[in-house]
């Protein structure tokens, strides 16, 4: 998918300016967009090594564990498929408390951590049940070609429905630009947000019923 | 509404305090361990970063050349069937791929309409309630090599969608 979607973006836009006459616009496009794209990584480097840090920490001292050990009830009901007191626990649930509290830079580590963990842990299932591929019907595992298991769409499917509760960001712009109450998003942010993560959970859920279903028909 | 923004400054400043205090009162090694924290999560931005100069690059193409303006074009007859003003719509399609280049669009609304106008309010409910779709995808299962990313797309798509038209349907309803 991403090699399609990629190829398009690039060879529509450049066809287009060529009809448009406006060429020189993307070879400008370029030369920003790169400059703009290492620039962020250097800002990463900063926030997301103080992020990964502060992860470590959590982690040798037992905090994530703890965490974890709080969110367990929740993350088991959405990811049926991680054993108890998998690592993949810890990072998920660290991955949603900092989406929600707002910190997209701590999130991040966090959430790549827990798709490495993912993947690990599909491929144990692969091993240890080679007749899996032949159960599941049409599912595919993840050593057949660099495929997504269900618990790493779950994930991310969740991740970007994005519970926020405080829209910093925002705020911070609409202040800066003038406005009278900048923090008046903050109640009909949250019925949004909570709308939209309801909509993946209830995506997840569907996608998980069906599967059991074509599982026990075969 | 003050007091919640006054709360919200704390939330950085004290989960940093937390975990280094917790770290130290379990007897681990907490400098060391961040040190070591540290040298990974630099690890993992080198990792990504080529992954970053793709997707930045063919936004930045797609964007400039006027083919975004194109596509939000075709789909302004859909968003007036939802009630959807044009200026949102690019918002929406730029939303999905890149946060700094959809901010830029809002902060053009904000600019031109005012933020507390009902498409400012949109707009920065719209932001507050979605996610970089295509970025997250793509960084995510880049990192760990997957290029098969089955159900995923359609899932994130249908919080996303979720997400904007309640968007504007609550700006309607207190605006």
């Amino acid at each position: 998918m991403l090699n399609i979607l990629w190829v398009i973006m690039m060879a529509a836009g450049i066809l287009f300016a060529s009809f448009q006459g406006n060429m020189a616009a993307v070879t400008e496009a370029f030369i920003d967009s790169s400059t703009e794209a290492i620039n962020l990584c250097i800002f990463m480097l900063g926030v997301i090594g103080v992020w990964n840090g502060m992860m470590e920490i959590a982690v040798k001292s037992g905090l994530m564990k703890r965490i974890a050990h709080v969110m367990y009830p929740f993350i088991h009901w959405l990811f049926p498929d991680i054993p108890p007191g998998h690592k993949a626990n810890e990072y998920i649930a660290a991955n949603m408390a900092a989406n929600m509290l707002g910190l997209g830079w701590a999130a991040t580590p966090a959430g790549l951590k827990a798709m490495q963990e993912l993947k690990v842990l599909d491929k144990k299932t692969a091993n240890k049940a080679p007749g899996r591929k032949k159960m599941i019907g049409s599912v595919p595992d993840s050593d057949a070609g660099g495929h997504a298991s269900d618990m790493m769409c779950a994930f991310l499917v969740l991740n970007i429905s994005s519970l926020q509760l405080i829209p910093i960001n925002m705020i911070a712009y609409r202040s800066q630009y003038g406005s009278v109450e900048p923090a008046s998003i903050v109640l009909p942010s949250i019925v949004s947000t909570a709308i939209s993560t309801l909509a993946g959970i209830i995506f997840i859920k569907v996608i998980e019923v069906l599967r059991n279903r074509r599982r026990r028909r075969l | 509404m003050r007091a919640f923004l006054y709360f919200s400054d704390f939330i950085v400043p004290f989960i940093m305090f937390y975990i280094v205090i917790y770290g130290f009162f379990n007897k681990s090694d907490v400098y060391e361990n961040f040190l070591d924290g540290v040298k990974e999560g630099f690890k993992i931005v080198v990792n990504i970063a080529p992954t970053m100069v793709a997707l930045l690059v063919s936004i930045g193409i797609f964007r400039a050349s006027g083919a975004l303006d194109f596509v939000s074009g075709l789909l302004e007859p859909v968003g007036k069937l939802l009630h959807i003003p044009a200026a949102v719509l690019p918002v929406f399609l730029v939303r999905i791929f890149s946060s700094s280049a959809a901010t830029s669009f809002v902060l053009d609304i904000f600019k031109e309409f005012g933020p507390d106008s009902s498409i400012g309010m949109m707009v920065s409910i719209m932001m507050s309630c979605t996610e970089t779709v295509i970025y997250t995808i793509t960084i995510y299962y880049m990192s760990v090599k997957i290029t098969r990313t089955r159900w995923t797309l359609p899932g994130a798509m249908v919080a996303t969608v979720a997400g904007t038209i309640a968007s504007v349907v609550i700006t309607r309803m207190i605006m």
